[in-house]
């Protein structure tokens, strides 16, 4: 099976600072963890907790209004306020902010099932809701949800272990570490949803992973198999993942689930063997710390709802000349100006750049036409004539050209020779009409 | 410390092309053809190039400098087009028409629409067409192997040294093939302009483009490929079909336009489908030209006729839509529907 993906580019992998470096806990635990009621797809969660209570590692301090999944404590201590706070994504959140009290005591509803196979689609889905795991790549969406859209519609499990973005290597890590636990969480999936195959999707500069993961498969009938890719950015999006594997293409608007795929981050796998077989909801996870601009690169096992600025503490702080902290890798990373936000459970990575690393910032930059961007969309978009017409604020133009088919991968702007903030302009042109729509509606 | 930390939107890598160097790339692609123009004709081939060159450069800052705009000087896109310029007069040309036609070309097709990026014609090749209202100084072509004084060309001089290109030779009311052999006409050493006779140069310049990704192979192979089944199909005069096209690809500017103007990024399409179209309707009409016109020669006229149709091209050429069927599959869902 080998379905290329159409574009892409190939950014140098700055990969080589952390990938040897085990995901270790941080020597000094957070004084306090803010746990945002935000970290998903969907809406805001409700604290179920006030100030003043005092809660256990694994309690779960907040319920899903609507779509979303619940909140757990990260750390054991006392609720010291709920309260909006810096957001990694921006602006302020209600959050709820616990003090920890270095115990590290642990408590959850959930029973641990070491042998799983007696569990049903239910239970599972079930146990995957409990525990409060999101899709860890960095878009959120729950993924108890995810499993149930995808029972008797998918045919095609696929693991997402791709991690195309420069500097991340929590993924690799984790995978060298816990390929047992990876497989088992596949397994459960499998279980789940009823389906006697999966593949694990792995980029090709990361062949030791490929390597661990075939060993430990080797002489088990799992049905697991390991696709090692040709290393292309954005090879780990959803929709280029599933194209890489199956060849096929989820139409403009539809989820993965309408192309009978199921696609999850294999630190969602893991996450998900943790809660089903030793009855541990999501509380914390690994993240790589790297870039020029961090002392010492390296990968923590951190606890959810730590503030980015002890991250970066625990990693030998900023460096002099440090200007960038990105949540995520540097193609599709959010700027962070406020380093009291805490990371959250799609934070991956934190990569800190200086400005010799960053892309530079052009001052009136001119289109060549050179047709660049178009080449390396894998969207098959046109970002030169989107651009066009968003810098001529004619944003209404810009749905002919399928703007919100834009997954924001960043290949256009990365590959565009005049420096042209493509990504940016695309991103106002998709504001722009969904205030279109809603003026039309009112 | 680190205190304000700089905020910008993803991504936040740039990959290492940037327009100036790949503007440099297309001047290392054309230094190959220039060697052979300064091998055929001698130093003067190279002092009307750099005297191009500069009057490019001169018109470019002096004109955003009185309109109080930003110096473009810098994105050597001014340069690529003096070169360009330069390579499609004859070795012989005078230098002042040089610098009339760059004057056409930089200031004419392309500040006056904006600069850089928004002309909608190839800024060398329009000039060379407006300097065809000096047909005689611009169809006088020295023989390869003269080598022309620098200074104090004279008419008489020209006149004494040259010969016909091998296009118009087949473009005789019956048409016969040059005298040169296919060899020579690989390596150059045949009449026409300064850049154009050495094919061999040029495709060295094409294959350089190409390896770097300045240029895709997309517009040059359907280009040069169009000609050839033609000029193949329909050979003329009796010549055997096989020489005539051969004859036809390596003789007159079909690969100097097909590798380095036709690619011009700004007047072509940016689309896979819209180059390709673009290409091959160049290519038709080239050969149209060449058979029906009353000029041996059609490559620059094809290539600016197509550079205005070049936004339409991209309308046709579309991407496909990502996860929506292709036509057939559309027809073919319709079937299934049916049944």
């Amino acid at each position: 099976m080998s379905h290329s993906f159409f574009g892409g580019v190939h950014p140098a992998e700055h990969k080589a600072a952390t990938e040897g470096k085990p995901i270790v806990p941080m020597e000094v635990a957070p004084q306090q963890v803010v746990l945002p009621m935000s970290m998903h797809v969907g809406a805001p969660c409700k604290p179920i907790v006030a100030v003043g209570d005092q809660v256990t590692v694994g309690q779960k301090i907040a319920e899903p209004a609507g779509l979303g999944a619940p909140i757990h404590a990260s750390v054991s201590g006392k609720v010291v306020a709920v309260e909006p706070r810096p957001h990694p994504g921006g602006d302020k959140v209600m959050a709820v902010v616990i003090e920890n009290d270095g115990l590290d005591t642990f408590g959850s509803e959930l029973t641990p099932h070491a042998d799983f196979s007696g569990l049903t689609t239910e239970q599972i889905v079930d146990i995957v809701r409990e525990a409060g795991i999101t899709g860890m790549g960095g878009a959120g969406f729950p993924t108890h949800v995810k499993i149930q859209s995808a029972i008797g519609k998918a045919d095609t499990i696929i693991i997402n272990a791709a991690e195309c973005e420069p500097y991340i290597t929590s993924d690799h890590r984790l995978m060298l570490e816990h390929p047992q636990e990876i497989i088992t969480g596949v397994q459960i999936i499998m279980q789940a949803l009823q389906l006697k195959s999966a593949v694990i999707g792995v980029e090709d500069n990361k062949m030791d992973a490929v390597k661990v993961l075939e060993e430990t498969l080797q002489g088990k009938d799992t049905g697991i198999t390991v696709l090692a890719a040709k290393t292309r950015y954005p090879q780990g999006a959803e929709k280029q993942l599933i194209q890489r594997v199956t060849g096929r293409q989820v139409p403009p608007g539809k989820l993965p689930a309408d192309v009978a795929c199921a696609v999850f981050n294999v630190s969602t796998a893991y996450a998900i063997y943790e809660a089903v077989c030793l009855g541990r909801p999501l509380t914390r996870r690994g993240v790589t710390v790297s870039g020029e601009g961090v002392a010492n690169p390296c990968n923590l096992m951190v606890p959810i709802g730590t503030p980015l600025q002890h991250i970066v503490d625990q990693a030998g702080g900023l460096t002099e000349n440090a200007a960038w902290v990105l949540m995520g890798g540097p193609m599709m990373g959010i700027a962070q100006y406020d380093l009291s936000a805490p990371m959250i459970k799609g934070t991956n990575a934190l990569t800190c750049m200086v400005p010799a690393e960053h892309a530079p910032a052009v001052t009136d930059p001119v289109c060549i036409r050179c047709g660049k961007c178009v080449e390396a969309c894998p969207m098959h978009l046109e970002p030169m004539y989107i651009n066009m017409y968003t810098t001529a604020r004619r944003y209404e133009e810009t749905e002919q050209f399928h703007v919100t088919d834009c997954i924001e991968c960043g290949s256009c702007a990365y590959t565009c020779p005049a420096g042209i903030p493509l990504v940016q302009n695309i991103r106002v042109a998709k504001i722009q009409l969904r205030a279109l729509a809603q003026k039309a509606k009112s | 410390m680190n205190n304000p930390l700089s905020v910008a939107s993803s991504p936040h890598l740039s990959g290492k092309a940037t327009t100036r160097s790949l503007m440099l790339d297309v001047l290392i692609s054309l230094v190959p053809a220039m060697a052979a123009a300064v091998f055929f004709w001698g130093p003067r081939a190279l002092v009307l190039t750099l005297v191009t060159v500069a009057a490019c450069v001169v018109f470019e800052y002096a004109y955003r400098r009185l309109m109080k705009q930003t110096s473009s000087v810098g994105d050597l896109s001014a340069c690529v087009t003096g070169v360009l310029l330069a390579f499609c007069l004859p070795a012989n040309a005078p230098y002042w028409l040089a610098i009339i036609g760059a004057f056409f070309a930089i200031v004419i097709v392309k500040q006056l629409f904006g600069g850089l990026g928004k002309n909608f014609m190839n800024p060398a090749l329009a000039a060379r067409c407006f300097l065809f209202s000096y047909p005689t100084l611009m169809t006088t072509w020295a023989a390869p192997n003269n080598m022309l004084p620098v200074f104090g060309i004279t008419d008489e001089y020209v006149s004494a040294v040259s010969t016909a290109t091998p296009l118009a030779n087949m473009h005789l009311a019956t048409p016969v093939l040059p005298d040169a052999t296919l060899t020579q006409m690989f390596v150059g050493q045949i009449g026409g302009c300064l850049g154009e006779v050495s094919a061999v140069m040029l495709i060295i310049g094409g294959i350089y483009l190409v390896t770097r990704k300045v240029i895709s192979p997309r517009i040059p192979l359907c280009y040069i490929g169009t000609v050839a089944v033609l000029t193949f199909l329909f050979p003329r005069g009796g010549i055997d079909r096989l020489d005539w096209m051969l004859y036809s690809v390596l003789g007159g500017g079909l690969l100097l336009g097909a590798i380095f103007m036709a690619t011009d990024y700004v007047t072509s399409p940016i689309t896979k489908r819209g180059q390709v179209i673009y290409a091959i309707g160049c290519g038709l009409l080239t050969v149209f030209i060449r058979y029906f016109g009353s000029y041996p020669e059609g490559v620059s006229y094809s290539i600016l006729v197509m550079n205005a149709f070049a936004w339409m091209f991209d309308k046709f050429g579309k991407p496909h839509r990502f996860g929506t069927p292709h036509f057939w599959e559309k027809s073919k869902a319709k079937e299934g529907a049916a049944k």
